[in-house]
Parts: C-alpha cells; sequence; structure tokens
C-alpha cells in the first residue's frame, strides 16, 4: 500500500515526485498519489474510485476487508489537501456497484461532504455505476467538456483528441536485465490520457493488452508509472530493454 | 509394552519368522478365529507365495479393532497389507442381495495423487477378481464422470479410493451421514508425505468427521520411514485432552541394501549452477547401459535442460521422455502409458513421479543435483527395483562442488538409515476455516460439539475455544472488528443455537474452493504456426503451463526451453501464450524457476560435519578435496559448531560471506534482517544472495575492517534478537507473505479461486489478494487471516524457526576471517549474484533505471 503510506507522509510540495504531461495542449500534472492535477483551471481528475468494493463482494458471499472504502478516501483527501482544487472530477466507477452509492455507511458520506466544501464535483458515471450518485455533493454526468478537454469514462475507439477517461486500469511493465516490475500508470501520447485506478484495492491492465491496442500513437506513447513516492515516467517503446 | 517375538510364530498355517516386525504396544488377542478365508489361502498357494509377516500382522491386529501404522519400504506389499484386513472382513460378509437395505462404504483409501488412487484400484482389482472376492473396488476423483459419481452415490462400492480433496467433498454433502455410516477401515497411503502438508491437516479434520459418522471405525497408515513415528501414530487415533491415544506400530527393515554411487567423472565439476551440464555424456552411458532409467531432477528448469542435452546426443535414438508437473496433462499421461508398458529408455522427472507409483521395470534410478533431503532420496530410489529382495541401483550427480558434499552426506544417511521428515506441525487456521464451512454445508452444527470434534484431531488438539469462535466468525462476517457485514453472513445462528448456510449459493462457493492447493497464475503454452501472410494461425497443440511472470519479461521473438523444445515467444492472447517452432537450439532466456526444495536440516548438519572431519573429507573425489585443502590454506574449515565469516573487498565494493548452511530460504531470511542491521549501523549494505549453503552481503565501506576494530560488533549483529524487532518491521514489508497471504485467503474461503459460472483468471486472484493484504494490514493487523500468513511464514517461506536454532547454536563461536580476496569456499555464492529475483525496495531501483533512460533521452532535447 505504497499510495496510502505515501498519502499519509506525503509532502505537501509534490512536484519534485510528480512527472509534467501535456495533454492536446493542456499541461497536466501525474501525482504518485494516483490524480491528475490540471494548474489553469485547479482542476483534479480521478478515476476508478470503486468505493464500496468490499461490500460488494460481502453481498456475494465473499467476506472482503470492510477498509477499503476509508483508505480510497484518505489517498483522496491528501490529494485534494496537496492540490487545493476548484473542481474534482471523479472519471466514473466511482462504485464498485449500482448499490454502492446508497449503501455506503454515513461516516464515509460526511469524509467526501467535508472534501467537497468550497469545491465543485463532478461525478462522471462508469460502467459499474451507470445510475449516478445517490447523496453525495456535486453533480453526475455521462461525460463532461471542460478546459478543452473531453472528460468520460469508457475512452472511445479511434480518434479522440482532448480525451481523459479512466475505465481500464492501466498498468506497465518494466523490464531491465531479465527482471520486470508492473506498476499501474498514466498513460498518454500527447493526444489522449488514460487514468490509473484510483481505488486502494482495484487491479490493472497491461498497455500490452488487447483491450488497449488502437488507442494510443506508441511511438509517443509514454507510461507516468506510480511508484513507491515517486512518478517515473518511462516511454512505452522502452519498457522492455 | 511388548517386544517382538525373535523366534517367530505360527500363524493361519504358515510358519513365519518375524525377523523385523516390532509389535510396540498392545498385545494380540489371538487364538480365535483368525484365519484366511479359503480364496485367500488357495490364491497364495496358486501363485506359490506366502502372505508377508506384516500382512498377517496388520490383520491380526484389525481384526482385534486396533489401528494400525505400517512402516515398510517400497516393494514390501504394503498395499495389500493396508487392504487385507477389508478383503477378509467383505469375504466374510458375502455381497449383498439386491433389494437389502442402503448400505454405505466399508472402507475408504485415501492417496495424495490421484494417478495413485487410479494405480491402486488396477492393483487391487486384479487379486479380487483372480480370488473371486465379493468386493467391489471404484475410484473416485476430480476426473471421474457425473453420472458414475451420482451412482456411486446411490449405490456405493465397498472399497471407494479416492484423495483428500474429493472426501472434503462428500463430508460436506447432506447425504454424508449415509453414504459413511457402514465405514469400517479407512487406509491412508503414503502417510508420511500427507500429513505434513496443510492437505494433511485438511484430511486430519476429515477423519475426525468420519469418526462422528461412523465410531467403530479403524485407521490403518503406510508409510514411508520418517523421523517420528509416533506423530503419524498420534495423527491416527482420536485425541482428547484426557488421553493422548496412539495407533499401534508395525515397521518393516528394509530389503536388500540399495546400491547407490555418486558420478565419478573425469571432466571438471562446476562451482557453481546447477544444470550437471558437464556429466550428461557419462549420464548418457549409464542410460545406454540398463533397461530403464528414471533421471530425477529438482526443478522443472534442470528437467527441461537435461532433457535437451541428452537428446543432443542421443545418437542412438533411444526413447527418452520429460515428464513434469507443467506439462500438458495428455501429454504426462502418455509418457506414464509408454513407461507402464517398458516402452521407454528413460524418463526425466521432477517430483510429479515421487510417489508410489508403479513405473513398471525401472533397473538405474538417476538424481541430477542434491537431493536435498535424505528422505526425499532414500523414496526416490525406491522407484527402482520394486523387488524387495534385489537391491535398487542409483547414481548421484552433483551439479557443483557443495553438491558433491552434499550427495556424499546422503548417499551416508541412505546407508545409516537417517530419517529427516518434517514434523506434522499445528493444524493451520485457513484449512479450519475452509473445514467449518464444509461441515454447515452437511448439515447445520452445534459449535460446541463440532468444537470437540474438531480438537480430537491431532494437528487440532491444542486449538482453544477462543480460536475456534474467531474462526467461526470469520466463516459467517469474515471477522472483522468493524462489525458492518452481519446482513451479508454466510452462515448464521439459528433459534437452537445451531449454525446454517444462508443460501445455497454459500455450498456451491464452497464446492468450487475446497481443497488446500493453490495454483499459482499460469497460462497455458499454445503451438501456432505463421501463415503465409505472416499472422498467426489458431488452435495449434497445447504443451502445458508457465507462469506468467515469466513470461512477462519476454517479447516477442524470444526463445525459451519448455516441454524439451525451445519455443519462439509469439504473444499472449487471452489465457493463453502462443508460441511457435524456434528453427534454434540455443534458447536466449535460460530458463525459469520452478519449485525448489531447500536443503534439510539433517543433510547441511552432516554437511557441516563433513567439512570439519578430516576422515569424512577425504572420502570425497580429488577435485573437491582439491577445493577444500586450498581453502584451507588460503582461510579455513569452519568447525562443526562455528559458524565461519569471510570478508573480502572485491572490485569496489566489500563483501561479507556467512557459511550457515541452513538451506536457501533461512538465508534469505537472515540475508534481509542482517542487510537492516547494517544499515541501521551506517555500514550502507548494497544486496546479498542467498544459496543453500552461504550468504553474502555486500557494502560500500569496509565490512571486515569494522569487525576488526569492534570484535563485538559482530556478535551483536548475529544476536538472537533479530528475530524481535527487526523481523517485525521486515516482514511487515514483505513481499513474501503476500503471496502467504494469497494461499491463505484462497484456503480459507476469503478470495476465490474459481467463480461460479466465470472462471476467474489466476492475474486477477493475485492482484487483488496482494492488495487486500495491504488494506487488511493497514487496518487490522491482528486480524485471523494475517495471524495464519505469520505462522505459515514463520515454518515455510521465512523458514524462521530454523535460523532461531542457528543463531542460538552460533553464539559465542563466530569466527572471522578478514582476507584480501574471494575464497575457494565464496565462489559458488558469488556466482550467484545478479541472478536472483527482484523484490521490494530494488523493484523502485528498476524504475527509476528505465525512468532514467527517458531522463538521458529528454536531455538529449526530444519533447516528452
Amino acid at each position: 500500500m505504497h499510495r496510502l503510506a505515501h498519502a499519509l507522509s506525503a509532502p505537501a510540495d509534490s512536484t519534485a515526485v510528480s512527472a509534467r504531461a501535456i495533454v492536446h495542449g493542456v499541461e497536466a500534472v501525474c501525482d504518485p498519489l494516483g490524480s491528475l492535477y490540471l494548474p489553469e483551471t485547479r482542476t483534479l481528475v480521478v478515476s476508478d474510485l470503486h468505493l464500496e468494493k468490499g461490500s460488494a463482494f460481502a453481498r456475494r458471499g465473499m467476506m472482503l476487508p470492510p477498509y477499503d472504502t476509508l483508505a480510497t478516501l484518505r489517498v483522496l483527501e491528501a490529494a485534494i489537501t496537496r492540490h487545493d482544487p476548484r473542481l474534482i472530477i471523479s472519471l466514473g466507477d466511482n462504485f464498485h456497484d449500482r448499490v454502492g452509492s446508497a449503501a455506503m455507511p454515513d461516516t464515509f458520506r460526511h469524509m467526501i461532504a467535508a472534501m467537497a466544501m468550497g469545491r465543485e464535483w463532478v461525478w462522471i458515471n462508469g460502467n459499474h455505476d451507470p445510475d449516478g450518485t445517490c447523496g453525495l455533493p456535486g453533480i453526475s454526468l455521462d461525460e463532461f467538456r471542460h478546459a478543452g478537454l473531453t472528460f468520460r469514462h469508457e475512452p472511445s475507439r479511434g480518434e479522440a483528441s482532448g480525451e481523459v477517461a479512466g475505465h481500464l486500469h492501466p498498468a506497465a511493465t518494466v523490464v531491465r536485465r531479465e527482471k520486470s516490475v508492473r506498476r499501474a500508470c498514466f498513460a498518454t501520447d500527447g493526444t489522449r490520457l488514460l487514468m490509473p485506478a484510483f481505488g486502494v484495492t482495484t487491479g490493472g491492465l497491461d498497455l500490452r493488452h488487447r483491450a488497449m491496442s488502437g488507442l494510443f500513437d506508441r511511438a509517443k506513447l509514454v507510461a507516468h508509472m506510480l511508484g513507491r513516492d515517486r512518478i517515473y515516467s518511462v516511454r512505452f517503446t522502452n519498457l522492455i530493454a | 509394552m511388548r517386544i517382538a517375538d525373535q523366534a517367530g510364530f505360527s500363524f493361519a498355517g504358515f510358519d513365519l519368522r518375524l525377523f523385523s516386525v516390532n509389535r510396540i504396544d498392545s498385545p494380540l488377542k489371538q487364538g480365535d478365529a483368525l484365519t484366511l478365508p479359503a480364496p485367500f489361502l488357495r490364491w497364495f498357494g496358486e501363485k506359490g507365495w506366502q502372505p508377508r509377516a506384516h500382512q498377517l500382522e496388520l490383520l491380526a491386529r484389525a481384526e482385534a479393532g486396533e489401528s494400525t501404522l505400517l512402516i515398510a519400504p517400497t516393494g514390501a506389499g504394503k498395499t495389500l497389507a493396508g487392504f487385507l484386513p477389508s478383503l477378509v472382513d467383505l469375504t466374510r460378509r458375502g455381497k449383498i442381495p439386491p433389494g437389502s437395505v442402503f448400505t454405505g462404504i466399508h472402507t475408504l483409501y485415501l492417496s495424495p495423487l490421484k494417478a495413485l488412487a487410479v494405480d491402486i484400484e488396477r492393483n487391487l482389482t486384479k487379486p479380487v477378481d483372480e480370488m473371486g472376492l465379493p468386493v467391489r473396488v471404484e475410484n473416485r476423483t476430480g476426473d471421474t464422470p457425473q453420472g458414475k459419481r451420482q451412482r456411486q452415490k446411490l449405490n456405493p462400492p465397498d472399497i471407494l479410493l479416492t484423495t483428500p480433496e474429493q472426501l472434503a467433498l462428500l463430508l460436506a454433502n447432506g447425504e454424508a451421514e449415509r453414504f459413511f455410516r457402514d465405514l469400517r477401515y479407512v487406509v491412508f497411503d503414503e502417510l508420511h508425505s500427507l500429513v505434513t502438508s496443510k492437505r494433511g491437516h485438511l484430511l486430519s479434520l476429515g477423519l475426525a468427521r468420519l469418526r462422528r459418522l461412523a465410531p467403530e471405525l479403524q485407521t490403518i497408515g503406510l508409510s514411508a520411514t520418517v523421523a517420528d513415528p509416533m506423530d503419524l501414530q498420534r495423527w491416527l487415533s482420536p485425541q482428547s485432552p484426557e488421553r493422548n491415544d496412539h495407533a499401534g506400530l508395525v515397521t518393516v527393515k528394509g530389503g536388500a541394501k540399495p546400491e547407490i554411487t555418486i558420478l565419478r567423472t573425469d571432466e571438471h565439476v562446476p562451482w557453481a549452477g546447477h544444470s550437471a551440464r558437464y556429466a550428461i555424456a557419462d549420464v548418457y552411458a549409464a542410460i545406454k547401459k540398463h533397461g530403464t532409467t528414471l533421471l530425477f531432477v529438482n526443478t522443472r528448469s534442470q528437467a527441461e535442460l537435461v532433457f535437451q542435452e541428452l537428446w543432443t546426443i542421443n545418437d542412438d535414438n533411444l526413447p527418452i521422455a520429460l515428464h513434469h508437473g507443467s506439462l500438458d496433462v495428455a501429454q504426462r499421461r502418455k509418457v506414464e502409458a509408454a513407461m507402464s508398458e517398458n516402452r521407454l529408455r528413460a524418463v526425466v522427472a521432477t517430483s510429479t513421479l515421487d510417489l508410489g507409483i508403479d513405473w513398471g521395470d525401472v533397473d538405474l534410478v538417476v538424481h541430477v543435483g542434491a537431493p536435498k533431503g535424505a528422505s526425499r532420496l532414500a523414496q526416490r530410489i525406491g522407484r527402482a527395483n520394486h523387488r524387495m529382495d534385489e537391491p535398487s541401483k542409483a547414481i548421484l550427480v552433483p551439479a557443483n562442488r557443495f553438491e558433491v558434499m552434499e550427495c556424499q552426506a546422503a548417499l551416508d544417511a541412505n546407508y545409516i538409515g537417517a530419517q529427516d521428515t518434517p514434523p506434522v506441525g499445528k493444524g493451520a487456521l485457513d484449512v479450519l476455516a475452509q473445514h467449518v464451512l464444509g461441515m454447515a454445508c452437511a448439515a447445520p452444527f452445534d459449535p460446541l460439539s463440532l468444537y470437540e470434534e474438531i480438537t480430537s484431531a491431532s494437528p487440532y488438539a491444542s486449538l482453544t475455544w477462543e480460536t475456534f469462535e474467531r474462526v467461526v466468525d470469520f466463516v459467517a462476517t469474515g471477522g472483522y472488528a468493524l462489525k458492518t457485514y452481519e446482513r451479508y453472513a454466510r452462515i448464521r445462528k439459528t433459534k437452537e443455537g445451531l449454525f446454517r448456510v444462508s443460501n445455497p449459493l454459500v455450498a456451491q462457493q464452497y464446492r468450487l474452493n475446497v481443497g488446500t492447493i493453490v495454483e499459482s497464475p499460469m497460462l497455458n503454452v499454445r503451438m501456432v504456426k505463421r501463415n503465409q501472410r505472416g499472422s498467426l494461425g489458431r488452435g495449434g497443440m497445447s504443451l502445458g503451463k508457465v507462469e506468467e511472470y515469466f513470461l512477462e519479461m519476454l517479447s516477442q521473438g524470444d526463445t525459451f526451453l519448455f516441454s524439451g523444445k525451445v519455443l519462439r515467444f509469439e504473444g499472449i492472447r487471452e489465457n493463453e501464450c502462443l508460441v511457435s517452432q524456434a528453427f534454434s537450439f540455443d534458447p536466449k532466456v535460460p530458463s525459469y524457476a520452478g519449485g525448489k526444495f531447500p536443503l534439510s536440516t539433517y543433510l547441511a548438519e552432516q554437511v557441516r560435519k563433513m567439512l570439519a572431519d578430516p576422515a569424512r573429507r577425504a572420502a570425497l573425489p580429488e577435485q573437491v578435496r582439491d577445493w577444500l585443502s586450498l581453502q584451507k590454506d588460503v582461510s579455513m574449515l569452519p568447525r562443526e559448531d562455528e559458524l565461519l565469516i569471510e570478508t573480502f573487498p572485491r572490485g569496489s565494493r566489500h563483501y561479507m560471506v556467512i557459511y550457515a548452511f541452513e538451506g536457501r530460504l533461512a538465508h534469505q531470511t537472515l540475508g534481509m534482517l542482517l542487510t537492516r542491521r547494517l544499515d541501521r549501523a551506517g555500514l550502507k549494505p548494497l544486496g546479498f544472495v542467498a544459496t543453500d549453503y552461504s550468504l553474502a552481503v555486500w557494502a560500500l565501506d569496509d565490512l571486515g575492517a569494522m569487525f576488526q576494530l569492534r570484535r563485538k560488533a559482530l556478535a551483536d549483529l548475529f544476536d538472537e534478537d533479530m528475530l524481535g524487532d527487526d523481523l517485525e518491521a521486515w516482514l511487515n514489508e514483505s513481499f513474501l507473505l503476500k503471496r502467504t497471504f494469497r494461499n491463505c485467503a484462497v484456503i480459507a474461503g476469503l478470495i476465490d479461486q474459481r467463480h461460479p459460472g466465470k472462471e476467474k483468471t489466476g492475474r486477477q486472484v493475485t492482484v487483488s489478494a496482494d492488495l487486500i493484504y495491504d488494506v487488511l494490514r493497514a487496518h487490522e493487523p491482528d486480524h485471523l487471516l494475517l495471524e495464519a500468513t505469520r505462522n505459515d511464514a514463520a515454518t515455510g517461506l521465512l523458514d524462521i524457526g530454523r535460523l532461531g536454532d542457528m543463531l542460538k547454536r552460533i553464539k559465542g563461536h563466530i569466527t572471522h576471517r578478514r582476507l584480501d580476496r574471494i575464497s575457494p569456499l565464496a565462489v559458488p555464492v558469488m556466482l550467484e549474484i545478479g541472478k536472483e529475483a527482484v523484490q521490494g525496495e530494488a523493484q523502485d531501483f528498476l524504475l527509476s533505471e528505465a525512468a532514467d533512460d527517458l531522463i538521458n533521452e529528454a536531455l538529449g532535447g526530444e519533447p516528452l
């Protein structure tokens, strides 16, 4: 749980550990906490929180620990404290299933309300939670255009200038000297950006998986990988030495 | 207690010499109707055989109502001995007339291997048919078709041969009571290999339940030699706070002594490595000289390599086959069939061939690499020559110089009959959780009486009521301090105080996840062809399975060895790894890790003794002797109880080599802990590498000078207190615990191995288990599953117990030699540097290295 540990001990100034990227001409900062910050418009973007994943499994008979929501919200809190954004966009799959948003305990609801104080919040609907959120600050949308970018949950097929999306939980594998390390990553070719999953119990899908094919110009694709306490930026063509 | 009647005795009309049967406990009730039924006498007569003393001894004890452990070497007629009481009893009972009231199974036979159950059915059906006994024998394994399973439930066979997992499934069924109520005998084959694992824990709980269903049942354990038979004797009997019951013991000493030699070769024996390439020509010559040879190796990569090397020089085109657990089942069955029909000259095999399956007329066993344990060696050598009175023949092929010593130690051990099997161990909590859910699936249970039943199983005899309650709580709602899942509980308490499953889905999930063998994420390897346009075709032959982590470091076009072929990696499609035939004989990626056994405590001790004893050293081959005497000149050879530590500079670094001889796992743990301590002392350790024999740590600063200046520092460094706080701190960050946690979580039913309806890939399980571990550890470090994980790691992966014993042993016996260059004894471990997998902190180091490439590129003016 590098991100939670990092979040709890995070320095307020994160420039040294973050990576700067340009998406469709817009400046964006990839943070090792897993959030994207757009400084010009003071917008913070997170994706695939998958809140209440533990309880969603428990409903189906698998008693996963009921601590994932709290852990994810703590990391989110740290990201918000760090950047003090005016607008927060959560890019879909905010909850692990349809009932999660209504069933979430009040303590967590209050945490989110406190984070939203003095800010706007846009919840993009995902495939896990297509009905929107329930009893939370902000608005629910299927898609949102803002600051010259388009925010949606699932990346669209083909040409998509300025699209910021989630859904696929991108991860990259670095191979050096016959050894490999896999980490979640921000993936961008300068035209489109895919967000890493922010939820603490979400897995990843390798950039080489066929679900990713056709989304990027691989010659320009860079994986901004989430390290223990900083971002490591590696060109796609350079992942395997 | 009565000692064996040395003179022999007369039994059932036969005069028998009881040269090696020891009667340890109860005297026999003799003199009544203990005669073999007529068909048996006739059959023995026709064959010109005599029942063996231990077979009749076991029968007599069974007839007297006693449970018994039979320890006998391979070829002693163990199987017939185990079944004789059942066959005699069933013959007396006679056939059950059609239309009679339902009769459950009479005898249950449990084996650790599916193949063994099938094999035994064949071996048992033959005498049953020849004697014309009214006995129906059937097996039930994961491969048994649904129709046959149903029929077996409606109309059970007299003798059912099955595996521990199938027993768990049968017991979790609502009809278990009816099915098992007439059970008389439970026969456990290869008991020594079953009981030391989690499978054994699950099986002991199954036995406890069988006893409840059929209180009169008797157990018969069949086992190879073990260090402590009493462990197994207790295992076979119900335990209670008042009484420490145990089964009786019948021991048969081995027949002819095996002829074991260490390969003598003119070739140069390498300093390090595991390939044994140097010996291939000699091994091939041995194969040519014998009828059928079994070649055992320790890892799959070794198997692949040896197999390929043999075929490279196989000018006579001898039929040589390959057999290991990753190969496709169909391929393995083919090899097994060819083997039993004596159509092969040699098989290169890993431990998949270890257990007592009959492999035709093997007249030579070659063991490539060190056997790592004397008992394992004895077991493997037992594969040659299944007749007890003829000596087995075996050749040991050490892959490097330390292994020469280890082989010599194992060889000495085999002659003196030393044994080194691990103890049974305390019952695992994840296994218990699985069992509790299974029992709820069978029928609503009363917690008190289930607790009593469970503590009658020897591994769980010391389980406290509090821990049991926590397990039940875990099964119900996950057992979290934060009680938010009450409404989703899997089992609930009824008004009568019984726990019952909440819905049928729970039982379905249990059935899909039963068992204690957790597969690591593997991908199927499929051979494909490129068509003319260069695109990949579909659906070629499946070659087997390979670990996912191995494939992650391959890129298209890389070649590697698998299934005896050099393959070209083409890519991954869904859950399959696509490969094509490579037209090269030199794989680029040399091998992948397979299961490695650590050096057993016993052999480690023997190797230490050998180093210290000039007489024993004299028995070693010249090359090895020279190596050791060079070591003696340059540095020293440690005494048996002494820990030798050498320090020397090399390149820009300073090395410390610790000769602990405690096996790779314990050394790895020691390495982790030492680097932490050195770091705290400001000595800037950079890394370490562990082998079975020694551990090397390197640093920027001169470690040797530091130790010499403050002698005490070295003793402090190795103080036992490193197993306190340092261990705790390290464990909390250790990747090893995550792997262990995943296994516990799957076994305990927290995570599904498979989902009803849809297959979940191994990858998904791994990822989520790691993340769940992190979340759970951060929020509830005392959770039951984390406790189970730590228990597992302490005994298995980390070998903490062994490390603790060593630290105690070497206290006050540390000798430091400061050298100006590398010593001969240090060479093997130094050659391993750079071959280890990368973990923990080092992972981020790799990432930064990759990122640096980009930074360099960026500095060159290229925009991001």
